[in-house]
């Protein structure tokens, strides 16, 4: 679908967590969104120019709304955070190819987040035909997404403090629940993704994992987002892709991370 | 109405172009703007093999602006000249190609391969101070700029545009340098070397350390230059640095630019280089201007 600039009208906010917000836009990107795509919000105050890229949590196509989890991290999230239901936000999208959900069909797999990467887990889960285990890490006992994930598959749970589930990280929950998969999606913080890649390769899991990293343009012209390539990408002819554009979502093999 | 500008023989519909590294070369933002729409499309730095940048984080925010240190990752003149000329010529605009090497003999390299394509004119980067060889080494003392002018003017079979960096201490000591030495056309400013410190993590916001600032904060310091530039040599220049609407673009054309680039502004609006070729034909209207030339160094 052709990328668009919209203005979008907040349906909803509400935090559900300290500082994790919860929107819910009206926007006509809801029509071609896939999971593991994302859009960028453009803040109000002019100080603030650059897109704020953010990860869809979950879409109603019907009804042309798209859900957004995300963390207060600076000034532009503060000022999303600050957003009335009735007032409207600038949002670019959708953007990135998504996961490839597709070729989990039949398999057991793991959908795993850590943090403000669980958020994508949601319409992942949602529209994935697989036997889904889902492995979330939270830093304590604020779980949220718990229950909107547990309608889509079966939900562990690891805290960085032990409060909820196991104690540690999400490594430690397939661990200690003795789990398996075929197939693994993840989201989250670098260290997460790189013992997820390291385990996979140990175990020869296919693994697709989604990255972030600092954008200007979202939509592949600045070239600030890459991650460097195991192969010389076919766009840039160098060993860097574009994040944006060529992913947020790798083949865990093909990314050096 | 008329709206076109010539510089160095080739004629503009419009004096809008795309400042270079901001826009790749067409593609993505032709989802959002039509191409025939606009003066030129510069591209992004092309070198004579690929260039694989720097690491990341390249850009970081800073108030009213960004810096970026993207190191001129780029896929090589002969994918460039395979893929992004053709794509380019899909449309009724004109093609500048920027140019960038760490020696002399990269740039003449890339120069003389482009010499029998259908490209309209050359801007030659030598200020962008995100690479460490080659690029601002070459921008920022007169006679080494002097020497890869006329270089590269020697094999061009195009019009060469020499953009200059605002890191000197005299800009026009630069711009009359590159007029000497036989350039057709000036273009300023590329970004202003700044850096940003991350107080939480305790750390450069670049993994470069040092970036190139962009937009509108640092626009009155490029119209300065324009101003002072126009006052120092005779060819014409096209002006950039922070241009974000209408009214900063005729601001640089009657600060004396032939015509404008738009940056970092595309970022911020990807719809916002085809606003300002209306703008301006709105103000055209609106103060009776016939023809866009009366504007270029009004403001004396």
């Amino acid at each position: 679908m052709k990328k668009m600039k919209v203005t979008a009208v907040v349906i909803s906010q509400k935090e559900i967590a300290p500082d994790i917000y919860d929107m819910w836009l009206k926007t006509k990107l809801a029509a071609g969104a896939v999971p593991g795509q994302f859009v960028c919000l453009y803040p109000k105050d002019k100080s603030t120019l650059l897109v704020r890229p953010i990860s869809i949590c979950e879409v109603k196509k019907d009804e042309e709304m798209l859900r957004l989890v995300y963390r207060i991290a600076g000034k532009g999230t503060r000022e999303f955070a600050g957003y009335k239901e009735g007032e409207t936000v600038e949002v670019l999208g959708t953007l990135g190819n998504g996961f490839p959900y597709e070729k989990a069909k039949g398999k057991k797999v793991f959908l795993m987040g850590g943090g403000i990467g669980i958020p994508p887990m949601l319409e992942l889960a949602k529209e994935m035909d697989a036997d889904k285990q889902i492995v979330v890490g939270y830093r304590n006992q604020d779980t949220f997404l718990k229950d909107d994930l547990e309608k889509y598959g079966k939900v562990y749970i690891a805290t960085e403090d032990g409060s909820v589930g196991s104690k540690g990280n999400v490594m430690d929950a397939i661990r200690e629940n003795a789990l398996e998969a075929d197939m693994i999606f993840a989201c989250g913080p670098m260290p997460m993704l790189r013992a997820i890649k390291k385990y996979a390769e140990e175990k020869g899991i296919p693994t697709y994992i989604s990255l972030e990293e600092h954008m200007a343009c979202g939509v592949g012209a600045c070239l600030g987002c890459v991650v460097k390539t195991r192969e010389v990408d076919h766009h840039s002819h160098v060993n860097n892709a574009r994040i944006c554009t060529e992913g947020p979502v790798f083949e865990a093999g093909e990314v050096e991370i | 109405m008329n709206t076109s500008v010539n510089i160095a023989g080739v004629t503009f519909k419009n004096p809008v172009m795309t400042a270079s590294g901001t826009f790749g070369s067409g593609m993505e933002y032709s989802e959002f703007v039509d191409l025939n729409k606009l003066g030129a499309v510069v591209t992004k730095g092309v070198a004579n093999v690929p260039w694989p940048g720097n690491p990341t984080p390249r850009v970081a925010e800073v108030y009213g602006g960004m810096l970026n240190a993207i190191g001129l990752q780029n896929p090589g003149i002969d994918v460039f000249m395979e893929r992004d000329i053709p794509f380019l010529k899909q449309y009724d605009t004109k093609i500048i190609v920027n140019v960038c090497g760490k020696t002399v003999e990269d740039y003449v390299d890339v120069v003389e391969k482009l010499s029998d394509k259908p490209v309209d004119m050359l801007e030659i980067n030598v200020s962008c101070p995100n690479v460490k060889e080659g690029a601002i080494a070459f921008g920022q003392k007169a006679d080494a700029l002097f020497g890869i002018t006329s270089e590269i003017k020697k094999h061009a079979k195009q019009p060469i545009i020499m953009k200059l960096s605002p890191n000197v201490t005299d800009i026009t000591e630069m711009a009359k340098a590159a007029e000497a030495a036989g350039a057709d056309a000036l273009s300023l400013i590329n970004t202003l070397t700044g850096m940003k410190i991350d107080i939480h993590r305790r750390c450069f916001a670049l993994a470069n350390k040092t970036g190139g600032m962009s937009g509108p904060a640092i626009k009155p310091i490029a119209v300065r230059m324009v101003y002072q530039v126009r006052n120092a040599v005779q060819i014409p220049i096209i002006g950039m640095g922070g241009i974000s609407n209408a009214e900063d673009a005729i601001e640089f054309m009657l600060a004396g630019a032939t015509a404008v680039s738009v940056g970092a502004a595309n970022f911020f609006n990807p719809y916002v280089t085809e606003e300002i070729v209306k703008g301006i034909e709105d103000y055209m209207t609106r103060y009776g201007v016939e023809d866009i030339n009366e504007l270029i160094g009004a403001v004396k």
